[in-house]
């Protein structure tokens, strides 16, 4: 049994028009279906606006899912009364983009760190709290000498790291990582991916890895998912998907990925066109107005998602499996 | 006579030297990418070009920067407003941030227009400039505002607005790192194809390596206010002297590389004001020797058409 389970989950935001239109919805997730294995790392790619942000606030119920089910160790997410979801909250934490917004710059580092110790009353007393607080920075690589700092006297960096030993002060089981990196320089990206490698190591944690950058995702994780409109399109073990796309979305995705070789003979393909928009996606396949290959009927019928024996699957009616 | 020429340029914020000797040199026509980690002041050497930096706080302390010969740093104001736009133009990171929000996107781009090529200011030239950057349907999108379009199309109605003043320089500051990585491969083809078609010089600053080869001939790397190398972008690409090149090439991962941890650099990039003794990269620097903090080493020629400033860098 995995330990995240995430099946067909919609998340439709209501959202008003012109006045004399009627209301309507923004379907920025829209039957999704995901697994997170215990100690795995599953990493979210795709555009800007296609939904991995509100999928993962969905998955640790801070935004209300419209339909579907998800079950976390064993136990039915969305069906917890809110007074029960601080129990899960302990298992599943989340870690944003940007280090700064998501701390409070008027408390110390400490206290941010101590906070979640004490709302689920995980130190018995202060010794014992302040010695937490202290192996905690420690172990994200920062000396706990400086716990009553405030935020703005760290580097980006650091401040990740800070937000870092924040989520693992409950120690939960699953992560959710918000473009953890993308913030920071590639010098300091390595180090907090090194990082959250060793956790997982040590502790057997799991990650739902959200990331545009897919050199990063194939580097972290074992699973990937590619999202599109509010779909997954295709899902695979993280090298064999980067190696070998099936679907011409990720194939696209891939091959814009920069590369540093100033020899390497790549064909890159260029889409044309935005992404568009969740307000009115397209019918059929909801690639099809970008799609190089698309034909007939991919305007009409929308592709499913079947996974193979291989553990692979392109929602696409060309792809091969 | 290259069209920008900097010589030595000092700038400092109030008594904190930021940029600290920086020399470069640009063609009619050519392309140099500016890279280095966030802080090192590659957007300080940007905005000095056309003298943008608000002063005070800012100082050019030292230093000087031919535009097609002449010191942009002696200009008066009516010859700074020629140059601006005119000469040299600028599209930076944030597009929503530099679009008017409230001016339909075709009246920012006439404006333009109407300072720099009067007699052109009209609707066709708008709707000309727009479907040069590649925007479809330019006739109905010039009545959007800038918030009904999307983060790719804002970046190019920067370009087309750039372009209007018909620049010899475009000074494009971290122009995709907002953008999606498919957004990005179309803004850089933009910039490469407008480069062929104009003629028009390209400084690209830029923190990701990856996009360096595809657009730039020649790459200064930046560290603590000084360049560190400078060379060709394939010389410098396949072979990294200097050690901060080295190590910033080897930080990012690669697709399809397998590797169990990636060689980050130890550290950070240390503030303006705090820059170490001796080489400004020694703390982080895994060849680093007992010398390298007290002595402190120049940018000097390594091999035909290469500068380094590291005196143990192998060649
Ligand atoms: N509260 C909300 N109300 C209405 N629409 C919303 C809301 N939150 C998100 N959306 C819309 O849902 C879609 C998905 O948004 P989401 O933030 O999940 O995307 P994302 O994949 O995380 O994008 P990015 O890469 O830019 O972070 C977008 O079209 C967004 O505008
Ligand atoms: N207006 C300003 N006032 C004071 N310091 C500044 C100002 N603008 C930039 N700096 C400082 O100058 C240094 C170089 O900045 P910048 O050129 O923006 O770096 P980069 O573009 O390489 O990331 C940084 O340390 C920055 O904090
Ligand atoms: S189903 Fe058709 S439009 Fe969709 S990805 Fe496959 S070929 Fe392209
Ligand atoms: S001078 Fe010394 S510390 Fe500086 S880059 Fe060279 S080897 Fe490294
Ligand atoms: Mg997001
Ligand atoms: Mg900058």
């Amino acid at each position: 049994m995995p330990l995240l389970d995430v099946q067909d989950l919609r998340v439709h935001f209501p959202v008003r028009g012109p006045l004399w239109s009627r209301p309507t919805v923004v379907r920025a997730v829209d039957g999704v279906s995901l697994t997170v294995e215990a100690g795995e790392a599953v990493g979210l790619v795709g555009e800007s606006g296609c939904g991995k942000t509100t999928l993962g606030r969905a998955i640790l119920r801070l935004v209300e899912p419209t339909a579907g089910r998800i079950v976390f160790d064993g136990r039915e997410v969305t069906k917890l009364e809110r007074g029960a979801l601080r129990g899960l909250r302990r298992r599943m934490q989340m870690v944003f983009q940007d280090p700064f917004n998501s701390l409070n710059p008027r408390r110390t580092v400490g206290e941010s760190v101590g906070e979640a110790l004490d709302i689920h009353r995980l130190a018995p007393n202060r010794a014992a709290r302040s010695e937490r607080i202290a192996g905690l920075l420690t172990r994200v690589g920062l000396d706990p000498a400086h716990a009553d700092r405030y935020p703005h006297e760290f580097s980006g960096g650091q401040r990740q790291r800070i937000g870092i030993a924040r989520a693992l002060a409950v120690d939960p089981q699953l992560l959710v990582c918000d473009e953890p990196v993308s913030a920071l320089d590639v010098s300091v990206q390595a180090q907090v991916i090194n990082l959250l490698r060793d956790v997982q190591r040590e502790r057997g944690l799991a990650y739902l890895f959200i990331s545009h950058d897919l050199a990063v995702v194939e580097h972290f994780c074992q699973r990937i998912a590619v999202m599109y409109l509010g779909r997954v399109v295709e899902t695979g073990p993280a090298r064999a998907v980067c190696r070998q796309p099936r679907h011409p979305y990720t194939q696209a995705l891939l091959s814009a990925v920069p590369v540093v070789d100033p020899q390497s003979k790549r064909t890159r393909i260029i889409l044309t066109g935005e992404v568009p928009s969740p307000l009115a996606p397209p019918p059929g396949c909801p690639f099809h107005p970008r799609c190089p290959v698309a034909e007939g009927r991919c305007r009409t019928e929308a592709p499913a998602l079947r996974i193979g024996r291989d553990g692979r699957a392109a929602a696409c009616h060309l792809a091969a499996d | 006579m290259p069209l920008l020429d900097i010589r030595d340029l000092r700038i400092d914020f109030g008594s904190t030297r930021v940029v600290d000797g920086v020399s470069l040199s640009l063609a009619e026509g050519g392309c140099l990418a500016m890279v280095g980690e966030s802080g090192c002041g590659k957007s300080v050497t940007a905005l000095s070009i056309a003298r943008l930096l608000p002063t005070p706080p800012a100082r050019y302390a030292a230093g000087e920067i031919a535009l097609q010969g002449r010191d942009v740093l002696r200009m008066t104001p009516a010859e700074l407003r020629a140059i601006r736009g005119g000469v040299v133009s600028y599209v930076f990171q944030e597009p929503g941030a530099s679009l008017n929000p409230v001016l339909r996107v075709g009246e920012q781009i006439r404006e333009t227009l109407r300072l720099h090529r009067p007699r052109e200011a009209g609707e066709t030239e708008v709707a000309r400039l727009l479907k040069q950057v590649g925007i479809p349907a330019p006739e109905q999108r010039t009545r959007d505002y800038p918030h009904q379009l999307s983060g790719g199309m804002q970046q190019r109605v920067m370009i087309a607005m750039a372009l209007a003043a018909a620049p010899k320089l475009l000074v494009a500051d971290e122009p995709t790192t907002a953008l999606d990585v498919t957004i990005q491969a179309q803004i850089i083809e933009l910039l490469a194809e407008l480069r062929r078609q104009l003629g028009m010089a390209i400084l690209l600053i830029t923190h990701n390596l990856g996009i360096v080869g595809d657009l730039a001939d020649r790459v200064a790397v930046m560290y603590a206010g000084q360049i560190v190398e400078e060379a060709a972008t394939g010389d410098l690409l396949r072979r990294p002297l200097h050690p901060y090149t080295q190590a910033l090439l080897r930080s990012a991962p690669v697709l399809g590389r397998k590797q169990d941890r990636l060689e980050a650099i130890p550290g950070t990039v240390p503030v303006p004001g705090q820059w170490p003794a001796g080489c400004r990269f020694a703390p982080r620097c895994p060849m680093a020797r007992a010398e390298c903090r007290e002595q402190v080493p120049v940018l000097a020629p390594r091999g035909g058409d290469r500068l380094v400033r590291c005196p143990f860098a192998e060649t």
